[in-house]
């Protein structure tokens, strides 16, 4: 008897060592309360980024439908699906920045990195994000190069991108 | 010598860490401590020689030279009065901060508080929070008690507290620093809160922007598995507790408590229609407790010094201290935890001197994104839910953010539709559509007479108020409205 088309039980998953790496990484999270973006944490840590590639795999793993995942990524302004530059700015946009001079501050950045908030530059180095409160609202204009904080941010805190 | 200095999120962004390398480079052992609050001096270092202290502000490594130096002769540009003797610090009355910036963060704490409450019945402990007259410190202001009473009183093989450290009101960061400067008054806060309710699982849910505080939080709850402080009979009880972190991924409304339920069951953070109260089922359908941080960080110090003692405290049924926390364009920012009571004038004249640009005050924001603006006259308004109400206005969080005149409030409108627009999680109309329009509307506005388009968005505030299932599309309309009520002369369409 022939098997039918759709019978995939005897049909071997190819399963690469990378997809294989990342299973093993996330699956200690299945069995933990909120799994899932505990998990798309460790995955962005360890990769940099989410491919959606993966989703099948994550799916696989949590015992969800890859729109379950995908949509949960998509959900949250953290998580990127796309590598990320070398360098990430992000530049507080809320309202006690607002009032230290953020927006000049902001127009300024562009300027001086010919892009705008929340794309990249030209040579796909630098990605300008915009956040909303670092809890530094004292010391505005607040900003982050590469994780690290910055209070009283101003344009010459670009130096500190070393490209 | 001893040398102590703040390492809070504060004095980073202030570039402590060369200054502690720097003080390494001479052979001093440096003590890392969180903030006392007054951000306008971070860092802020501590030097003790022969029992004597000397205080120094905005410490930089090309200082530190010179103020070791300077120690013979005790005269420095950068030295201050002790911060215990400063006025904007000596006038406060510290319940909740009593320990931040004194205490290292991650020392072993002492016991003898938390297990004197352990010694109390459950239903004592209510009734106390009750006496309290304890009020939820993340924004509402809801009666602690009867959250308590319901989680303890509603039966069920599981129950829940959950700590809310979202904090994603610009303008906030008294969660942020009590975390990371005395970690351990929220966790004695949480086992209280979980013995009085029945609650042995604790979740602290904490957002990604915050790294230094889950640092300093990891390693204190770490310790207080190590001191049997969470964990099996705890203190030797019969008491369990344990507790984990949850960092969220950036979504400022996961701080509303039903979404913030939604992820961290792991999922999209979307609003849950309420009825049922998380109370009676939240996280995984269970009773849990939602708190935010300052709230349970509150319940050590009602203990302390008594639940009549801290009723007694503040004005009327806004009762005992509140973490203000002031910043924008302000001389002095930082955070003052003072009874409720003081006009916000007081803060932001008395302690924060004035705008730091020099120009004259326009405005100050209070409550957060979702918060009004005051006039002026406001500003004798003094902080208590009920006074704010009488504004229309709501102290939120705590968060006053000062605005000199250079504000343009047809600006200030339209941001706060469009943080709704980036932030709505979606689910209803009112909300994802409205602040779409309502940004556009507000845009067209520029330079150009109101007219027409002002009765647009009255109409469309009134939509987002009545039919929005959560208050994130239903408070919008409060940062518009007093903007465009009280500053008019900003939406006649020339700049002021
Ligand atoms: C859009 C929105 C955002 C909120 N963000 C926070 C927050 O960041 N932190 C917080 O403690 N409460 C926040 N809340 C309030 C919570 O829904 C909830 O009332 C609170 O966590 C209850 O704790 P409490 O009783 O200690 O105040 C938010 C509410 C809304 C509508
Ligand atoms: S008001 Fe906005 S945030 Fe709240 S449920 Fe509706 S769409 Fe979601
Ligand atoms: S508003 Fe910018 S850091 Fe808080």
């Amino acid at each position: 008897m022939s098997t039918s088309p759709h019978d995939f039980s005897n049909r071997e998953l190819k399963i690469s060592d990378k997809q294989q790496a990342l299973r093993d990484g996330i699956a200690p999270y299945a069995s933990q309360l909120g799994g899932l973006i505990r998990a798309l944490h460790w995955v962005q840590h360890k990769f940099g980024y989410i491919n959606p590639e993966h989703y099948v795999d994550i799916a696989d793993v949590f015992n969800l439908s890859v729109a379950e995942v995908r949509g949960v990524v998509s959900f949250y302004h953290d998580f990127r699906t796309s590598p990320p530059p070398k360098h990430t700015i992000r530049i507080c946009q809320a309202e006690a920045c607002q009032a230290q001079g953020v927006r000049a501050l902001t127009e300024a950045v562009e300027e001086r990195l010919n892009t705008k908030m929340n794309s990249q530059t030209s040579d796909g180095l630098i990605e300008l994000k915009a956040v909303y409160c670092l809890g530094l609202c004292s010391l505005g204009p607040s900003m982050e190069i590469n994780g690290e904080l910055i209070a009283k941010a101003t344009v010459k805190d670009l130096e500190r991108v070393k490209r | 010598m001893k040398a102590t200095i703040s390492s809070d999120s504060f004095a980073v962004a202030s570039g402590v860490d060369s200054v502690v390398v720097e003080l390494n480079r001479h052979d001093l052992s440096v003590i890392k401590t969180g903030s006392y609050g007054l951000a306008w001096l971070e860092p802020v270092l501590e030097l003790e020689i022969d029992s004597v202290e000397t205080t120094y502000r905005n410490v930089t490594p090309q200082a530190i030279e010179s103020i070791l130096k300077s120690r013979a002769n005790k005269k420095h540009d950068l030295q201050i009065p002790n911060i215990e003797t400063h006025s904007y610090y000596s006038t406060q009355q510290r319940l909740v901060f009593d320990d931040s910036g004194i205490k290292p963060p991650v020392t072993v704490p002492d016991c003898s508080l938390l297990d004197s409450v352990l010694n109390l019945s459950p239903t004592e402990i209510i009734d106390a929070i009750e006496t309290s007259g304890l009020r939820g410190r993340g924004g509402a202001g809801f009666p602690a008690h009867i959250k308590w009473r319901t989680v303890a009183t509603t039966e069920s093989d599981q129950k829940y507290i959950v700590c809310n450290a979202d904090e994603g009101d610009s303008g906030t960061f008294s969660d942020r620093m009590l975390m990371e400067a005395d970690p351990f008054k929220l966790i004695v806060g949480m086992i209280i809160t979980g013995y009085a309710t029945g609650a042995t699982e604790g979740y602290i849910y904490l957002r990604s922007e915050y790294p230094v505080a889950l640092n300093f939080l990891q390693q204190a709850i770490d310790i207080a598995y190590r001191e049997n402080l969470l964990g099996k009979n705890i203190r030797d009880s019969n008491i369990d507790f344990d507790l984990d972190i949850f960092v969220g991924a950036g979504a400022y409304i996961c701080g509303e408590e039903t979404s913030l339920l939604e992820s961290l069951e792991g999922k999209r953070g979307e609003i849950r229609s309420k009825p049922p109260l998380p109370a009676i089922a939240g996280l995984l359908g269970k009773p849990t407790l939602v708190h935010n941080v300052i709230s349970l960080a509150s319940v050590p110090g009602i203990f302390q010094i008594g639940a009549a003692e801290y009723g007694a405290l503040g004005v009327g049924r806004s009762t005992g201290t509140m973490p203000f926390q002031i910043s924008g364009n302000v001389r002095q920012g930082g955070l003052i935890e003072l009874p409720f009571g003081p006009t916000v004038r007081t803060l932001v004249e008395n302690y924060g001197q004035g705008t730091l640009s020099g120009r004259p005050l326009r405005t100050v924001q209070i409550g957060g994104p979702l918060g009004a603006y005051l006039t002026e006259d406001e500003l004798d308004t003094p902080l208590t839910y009920e006074h704010l109400m009488e504004i229309g206005a709501g102290i939120g969080h705590g968060g006053l953010v000062v605005f000199d005149d250079t504000v343009d409030m047809r600006e200030q409108a339209e941001y706060a539709f469009e943080f709704c627009e980036i932030e709505s999680c979606g689910k209803c109309t009112p909300c994802r559509i409205g602040s779409v329009r309502g940004k556009e509307t507000v845009s067209q506005m520029r330079n150009k007479p109101g007219g027409d388009r002002i009765r647009l968005i009255e109409d469309l505030c009134d939509v987002m108020e009545k039919a929005s299932l959560c208050q994130m599309g239903g408070m919008t309309p409060i940062p518009v409205r007093s903007a465009m009520q009280k500053f008019p002369e900003d939406f006649r369409g020339v700049k002021p």
